[in-house]
């Protein structure tokens, strides 16, 4: 399957998903109630069959966090990139995806202790590096005076 | 949406639990695993990180990409070089930046010469780890050559920063390839006694056989690259699928076993350096000619965008993924450091196996802590 039959596949499994070819990647957005729901048909079908979870991370956005997932298939070699965003900034929550891939128990919790999404279902949503009185640093709002010096 | 979060108890009421580390001889840095023992058998470990947790994505927001470059050194601080490419060659890449021959292939040499010296100090540390000393001593004595290769070049022994956004800092030194070719030569005449001292040792094998198995299924699912997830047949190795710099004009086989054990994953790592020298044999005497350097503009700026690079470092799949918003500073930098996710899958091997197989279990997937708590 090429890039364009891989978006076109993509696109019928989640019709409301945006598709789009990036420079690198196939890039898919859905909203975040679906986020779940798609992961897991990329995992099982066949024609994708998207094994390996290689990179999670949350970017921090004015109206709410990115979540991004970069998936390979290490049967077909292929890969793109799935992003989300929590709906405002007040309560970012999402649905996790341990039960798919196993590594995101790991990166979830760090997603959670940096910049403070939650993730349903998690099995152990504790902070990862930093104790529960900080704030979340990678946050752009994050105020630290002592440690970080503003021109 | 809504939140749904349930309190998750660690250990059950009957284990016993205690604390290894931060301070343990064989974690090999400051990571703690609070360990819930039933008798003499592990139920679940737990790690605990962030004791050197400095933030350095964080960082790197406020920092320009050659400055970062630095930073990434200080992640995985014994394959400094393989970091410094990573984020040399998404800046590269981002701005379509043709580099020339020689600086592709002094790039491989430094990596590879980074690999086999990380893993002469993982074959050193593992033996004193299940209580052979003298392992320690013939690591060494080995890693220093290499060391002192790097120092000639870059002034640097470990923390090199040799690699720039757009080549090499300096040229390499006149002694290298002559060095390199002594070095290589020395190695393939004593790497038999690493064999002879661990490999076909009987307490060492009764040790590490059939303990600690990773199936390949589980591999892929909890993300383990490197040497740990080729042992359990993961063919994971960037250098092959996506080849980087000069590994496109190099033969060399991808190390891979199926049983996924201990033993196999310290089997892999050894094999590995028969392989990394067999690259450098191959580059080292046709370096191209050529400038050492690309001239780039004083400020560096990627255009507005997400760019995302792989590179294979000596413990896994590093990829450094920039979201960029067309300024001098990244807007968001990530590195998915393989440390990071291979500690992930601890719990899930060492269960149900003795507490003095878990020295084993965590030695064999050879943590760099710097590299976890980034």
């Amino acid at each position: 399957m090429d890039r364009t039959q891989l978006g076109e596949f993509i696109k019928s499994l989640k019709p409301d998903a945006t598709v789009i070819e990036g420079k690198q990647f196939i890039e898919v957005t859905v909203a975040d109630t679906e986020l779940h729901s798609l992961a897991k048909k990329l995992r099982e079908s066949e024609e994708t069959w998207f094994d390996f979870l290689v990179c999670l991370t949350g970017v921090d956005h004015s109206n709410g966090f990115e979540v991004v997932y970069h998936l390979r298939s290490t049967r077909y070699g292929h890969m793109i990139v799935l992003k989300t965003r929590t709906s405002g900034r007040e309560k970012p929550v999402l649905n996790s995806v341990c039960d798919i891939w196993a590594t995101a128990e790991f990166h979830e919790r760090e997603v959670y202790d940096l910049l403070g999404v939650k993730f349903n279902n998690h099995p152990d949503l504790r902070r990862l590096f930093l104790d529960s009185s900080w704030g979340f640093p990678l946050r752009k709002d994050y105020v630290d005076d002592v440690n970080i010096v503003t021109k | 949406m809504e939140e749904i979060i349930k309190e998750v108890v660690v250990g059950e009421q009957e284990d016993y639990v205690i604390n290894m580390g931060p301070q343990h001889p064989s974690t090999h840095g400051v990571l703690r695993l609070v360990v819930s023992l039933r008798g003499e058998i592990v139920k679940n470990v737990q790690p605990h990180i962030g004791y050197i947790h400095r933030g350095i994505e964080k960082m790197c927001e406020s920092l320009t990409y050659p400055q970062i470059i630095h930073l990434t050194d200080r992640m995985d601080y014994l394959s400094a070089s393989i970091n410094n490419e990573a984020v040399c060659l998404a800046v590269e890449n981002a701005l379509e930046i043709d580099i020339p021959d020689r600086i592709k292939v002094i790039r491989t040499i430094m990596a590879e010469l980074t690999r086999i010296q990380s893993h002469q100090l993982f074959w050193a540390s593992y033996g004193m780890d299940l209580g052979g000393q003298t392992c320690y001593f013939y690591g060494l004595r080995d890693r220093e050559k290499v060391l002192d290769i790097f120092e000639e070049t870059t002034g640097g022994r470990m923390i090199v920063s040799y690699n720039c956004p757009g080549g090499l800092m300096y040229d390499i030194h006149p002694n290298f390839q002559k060095r390199v070719k002594e070095f290589i030569k020395y190695f393939r005449s004593v790497l038999w006694e690493y064999d002879a001292i661990l490999t076909g040792n009987v307490i060492f094998r009764e040790r590490t056989i059939g303990i600690g198995k990773l199936s390949l299924e589980d591999a892929i699912s909890y993300g383990v690259t490197g040497p740990s997830g080729r042992a359990s047949g993961f063919s994971c190795d960037i250098r092959k699928h996506e080849p980087y710099s000069a590994y496109d004009r190099v033969k060399f086989n991808e190390v891979l076993y199926k049983e996924g054990d201990t033993y196999h994953r310290y089997l892999a790592r050894v094999e590995e350096m028969r392989e990394s020298m067999n690259i450098i044999e191959q580059l080292i005497d046709n370096i191209p000619e050529g400038p050492y350097a690309v001239k780039m503009k004083p400020v560096i700026k990627l255009p507005e965008g997400e760019y995302f690079q792989k590179v294979e470092t000596v413990r896994g799949e590093l990829d450094v993924f920039i979201v960029s918003d067309g300024n001098k500073n990244p807007y968001r930098l990530k590195f998915r450091s393989p440390n990071f996710v291979n500690l992930g899958v601890l719990n899930h091997i060492s269960k149900d196996f003795k507490i003095a197989d878990l020295i084993a279990i965590a030695g064999s997937l050879d943590f760099v802590i710097p590299d976890i708590d980034r």
